[in-house]
């Protein structure tokens, strides 16, 4: 009777977390379309893997009950079974259909959350260059001429564009109720799109490990309405130092920092790694057009 | 250098270590001189070609070497059961999680399997040895003492703290220069070279070695399993060479293959480390699978269910695990074409593991099934390994994985494919072949015991880390704030910890208890068993087997005692046996001393230790030694002994 314990209490688990999701864990609580997409996919999943784990467990329950030894006659000789040629082939062709439709889905959800979110498809994107150092987070918003450290604020409703790089170690980008993460490295942009549809504060954070202070290695992301937003711009502008390049080079030194915020980018002087700046990309990304950007090292001084 | 750069020092946990070394080491050599066992240290154990001496050693280590990983765990668990702790500063914890998944993957779980294979393939195949003894003992040093090299980092140097899986340009000596990260290439090299010879030599075992008449399709399950397993070994591990010895000359010579200047491509490492990573997973599964399929069948009574499509589906996962790696950073941004193929066949591999679950719940149908205690792990194997697996084809899907990648999610899976795919099936394996190398069976209570220990503490550990994961906490974080709302299950989480680590231990107090008071089992088939291995008298003796068998069918044994015939004729013979030699635990030594000069870059030393090496290769090629040959009456006299027949 174990076993049923355990199905029980597994049972109990899942319907546990299911039930759950709409209100606390971070990532089945999305803020934007993105976000939701990817809650939507984990749920569709969890529900078919559910269906899976049932057909297992009644099965497994079945066999224990019903063939222990304690329960058949002492005689009992196990007959010997080669197999069957249409079991074998049930239980092949029925989880080839769900991977099937597994990868359907992934292959639609992965393209959707790699594009610009399809409900903001005609609107110019805000670009936010996201660049990591050890341990610590920079933000240069090209467009208004402004950086800040360790946190960022984007307006509502519109379509934001991640540049992310890093000063050091891969770190990866994620703000778990925006969007999914993306690896920050030295040698190449990568890039998250997202939009946020509800005003708030949101953890953001470093999730591949690199070092020492990795553990504190997170930003606030603030989504504001567009009023706060344009303010929020001005006052920066209006009253925040510049940023300048010593002043920059000591940001990169390694430590833990709060926040700080200028009126001016370094990607003016220390430009991010893409166009004729990069290293080397990776291949494979679909929209990238730029094929002259590899290896193109040497030619900067 | 100074003093206190070479040894590790500031904190009292590293004190207290070092104390316990000297005092254990200096126990040890004492009782040995006490005892006057150091001839039969060097003559029985250091010297031996015996492949089920050689697989006692691993199973040995490999179990020092769980206590040492376990204790890591607990250690990380303690620091992060309660929030903003100050149990283990950042950089010890880092030590910890890195060498904590070295180890137990390493020198634990692969030396483990290892450890196995070695005890039970000759004799399930119906070999008097494998294919090259002299070989299969140097590469039980050399795993033996990359294990040892890795665990000096501890208190000599500082450990590794990169990660176990090394990501450049963290691992580069621009972010750490310390010593750590070269324990690291140096160690796994020299394990991982005695690795690839233990494929290579057991594919020529497996191949060459059968008993007569024991075709491919006749072999026992297990067998099949180290078969594909070697394969895969044989195909993974030089990727690892080449990666390791890369990253070596980026740390210790200069050069830019990983780091960050001058065109160094941080994701080669990536690649290449899961280009072994991934099949590295298989190594350690796969054998699982052969050792469960081999005890189900045995406890259920019943010849296993669907045999050919069980060999079918690992073949199709040994070539399918080679071409999953990219799952591994799924958010490296390389677009959704690659990640989109990249998933498509990692689900692929769901397929072939769901067919063998189906098979093994249908061997269990219509049988008899005896609640033994390598059966009951098992059957616990079936429900948790499967959560296990569908959480794997969730993390399959690119799109979602954006939201699992390096979090607690990822880890509560890999420890649910993990533990009671290898760790519960290494436990089985070691509960169920005990009884051929000793002689005597372990208590059943006391494994019982710790069974539900280890079972039911084992979820109580992970499942919680599902819920953290989705709730946004990442993986290799030492400490966290009380407003994350993380505390409560991670203090679960500990508690399941403590749970896993009384099991473990009522498992080694079984091994103390019966060896003192377990009755002695003279028949050598202790559980009716169905292959070679059990027709043999325990403790199996040098040879192994006085005739060697002859095989019609599958599960010969089985059907040998059904149906009252004998599986050898003809009178003994001589039989023609290997010598032992120091010469493979001499090469391992030199070995070690050579990775230590290396990891500091004591380039004079090295190069010394490194002829030393050389020597006994050179040393082996010209010696002479053909062997010895067992008499016929010594023979006689040692069957009917162990037989427990009176002569
Ligand atoms: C016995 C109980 C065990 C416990 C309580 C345990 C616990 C943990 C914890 C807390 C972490 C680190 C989480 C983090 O901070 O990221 C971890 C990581 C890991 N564990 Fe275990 N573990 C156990 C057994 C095992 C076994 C048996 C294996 C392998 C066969 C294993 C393989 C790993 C690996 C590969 C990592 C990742 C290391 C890294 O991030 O570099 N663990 N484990
Ligand atoms: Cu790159
Ligand atoms: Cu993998």
């Amino acid at each position: 009777m174990k076993a049923k314990w355990f199905l029980i209490s597994v049972f109990f688990t899942l319907s546990l977390i299911l039930s759950g999701c709409d209100n606390s864990l971070l990532v089945f609580d999305p803020k934007g379309p993105q976000a939701k997409t990817l809650s939507d996919t984990i749920i569709f999943s969890i529900v078919m893997m559910a269906g899976i784990l049932l057909v297992v467990y009644i099965l497994y329950t079945f066999m224990l009950v019903k063939y222990r030894a304690s329960k058949t006659d002492e005689n009992y000789e196990p007959p010997h079974e080669e197999g069957s040629k249409w079991l074998e082939i049930t239980w092949t062709i029925i989880p080839i259909i769900i991977v099937i439709v597994l990868s359907v889905v992934t292959v639609r959800t992965t393209s959707e959350v790699e594009n610009k979110p399809v409900a903001y498809a005609n609107e110019e994107p805000l670009v936010i260059y996201a660049s990591s150092s050890n341990w610590k987070w920079h933000f240069s918003y090209p467009e208004e001429g402004i950086e800040t450290v360790n946190y960022v604020n984007i307006p509502e409703d519109r379509p934001i564009e991640f540049r992310l790089y890093s000063y050091g170690p891969i770190t990866s980008f994620w703000i778990p109720q925006l969007a999914g993460q993306k690896y920050a490295m030295s040698d190449m942009v990568t890039t998250i799109h997202l939009a946020a549809e509800t005003p708030g504060s949101y953890v953001g954070k470093n999730s591949n490990f690199n070092g020492k202070d990795f553990a504190h290695m997170e930003f606030e992301a603030q989504v504001l309405t567009d009023k706060d937003y344009e303010e929020w711009v001005e006052d920066v502008k209006e009253t925040a130092p510049a940023l300048t390049e010593s002043e920059f080079d000591e940001l990169l030194e390694p430590s833990v920092l709060g926040r700080k915020t200028y009126s001016s980018t370094h990607l003016e002087f220390r430009p991010a790694p893409e166009g004729e700046h990069a290293g080397h990309h990776h291949g494979g990304s679909d929209e990238e057009t730029d094929t002259t950007h590899d290896m193109h090292m040497e030619d900067h001084k | 250098m100074k003093w206190d750069e070479f040894f590790v020092t500031g904190e009292p946990m590293i004190y207290a270590a070092m104390v316990s070394i000297v005092l254990v080491s200096v126990a040890i050599v004492a009782g040995l001189t006490y005892f006057k066992k150091w001839g039969y240290l060097w003559r029985n154990w250091l010297t031996t070609v015996d492949h089920k001496k050689i697989g006692v050693m691993y199973i040995i280590a490999a179990l020092l070497m769980l206590f040492r990983g376990g204790v890591d765990a607990l250690l990380m668990r303690a620091q992060t059961a309660v929030p903003d702790n100050g149990l283990l500063d950042g950089q010890h914890y880092n030590e910890i999680f890195t060498t904590h998944g070295l180890i137990m993957i390493l020198f634990m779980a692969m030396p483990f399997i290892i450890g196995l294979m070695n005890v039970v393939i000759p004799l399930q195949i119906g070999a008097r040895d494998v294919a090259f003894p002299r070989l299969n003992a140097v590469s039980f040093w050399l795993f033996f003492f990359g294990a040892m090299l890795l665990n000096l980092s501890f208190v000599i140097g500082g450990s590794p703290d990169a990660g176990w899986s090394a990501y450049f340009p963290l691992a580069s000596s621009e972010f750490s220069p310390t010593v750590g990260n070269n324990y690291y290439s140096l160690s796994l090299q020299i394990a991982g070279i005695g690795t690839l010879m233990t494929g290579i030599n057991f594919l020529v075992t497996i191949l060459k070695m059968r008993a007569p008449g024991m075709t491919l399709m006749k072999m026992p399950m297990f067998t099949w399993s180290i078969l594909i397993t070697s394969v895969i070994i044989i195909f993974a591990f030089p990727v690892l060479t080449v990666a390791l010895a890369l990253m070596m000359l980026d740390r210790q010579f200069g050069t830019q293959f990983f780091a960050m200047q001058n065109g160094g491509m941080d994701m080669l490492w990536a690649n290449l480390f899961w280009v072994w990573g991934h099949p590295e997973v298989y190594i350690v599964i796969l054998p699982a699978f052969g050792i469960y399929s081999e005890i189900i069948s045995t406890f259920a009574r019943k010849n296993l269910y669907g045999y050919k499509s069980m060999v079918v589906s690992m073949v199709a996962i040994s070539l399918l695990s080679f071409l999953v790696w990219v799952h591994h950073f799924y958010t490296m941004g390389h677009g959704v074409m690659v990640n989109s193929v990249f998933s498509i066949t990692t689900m692929a591999i769901a397929v072939p593991t769901g067919v063998k679950i189906f098979n093994w719940l249908f061997t269990l149908r219509k049988g008899k099934i005896s609640f033994t205690s390598p059966m009951l792990y098992a059957l616990a194997f079936i429900p948790i390994f499967t959560i296990g697996g569908v959480t794997g084809v969730m993390l399959a899907m690119a799109s979602a994985d954006y939201q699992y990648h390096n979090t607690m999610f990822l880890v509560a899976h890999f420890h649910y494919v993990l533990i009671p795919g290898t760790v519960f099936a290494v436990i089985a394996g070691y509960h169920y072949w005990f009884p051929k190398v000793f002689g005597f069976r372990l208590n059943e209570k006391l494994a019982k015991w710790a069974f539900w220990f280890i079972a039911i503490s084992f979820n109580v550990t992970f499942f919680p880390l599902f819920i953290l994961g989705l709730n946004g906490m990442t993986r290799r974080m030492y400490t966290y704030s009380a407003s994350t709302g993380y505390g409560p299950l991670n203090m679960l989480s500990m508690v399941g910890a403590v749970g896993l680590t009384i099991g473990f231990l009522l498992l080694v107090y079984n091994i103390y208890w019966s060896t003192r008071y377990a009755k002695r089992d003279t028949t050598g088939d202790p559980w009716d068993g169905r292959s070679l291995e059990w027709s043999t008298p325990s403790p199996v003796p040098e040879y192994n087997f006085a005739k060697t068998p002859v095989v019609t069918k599958l599960d010969a044994f089985w059907f040998s005692k059904k149906e009252n015939t004998s599986l050898t004729e003809g009178e003994y013979e001589p039989i023609h046996m290997p010598n032992n030699n120091g010469q493979p635990f001499i090469m391992g030594v030199a070995f070690f001393f050579f990775g230590f000069f290396m990891v500091f870059s004591w380039w004079i030393p090295a190069i010394i230790a490194g002829l030393v090496v050389l020597g006994t290769m050179a040393y082996r090629t010209f010696e002479k030694d053909h062997g010895h040959h067992i008499p016929v009456d010594e023979i006689e006299r040692t069957e009917k002994a162990l037989r427990g027949e009176q002569s």
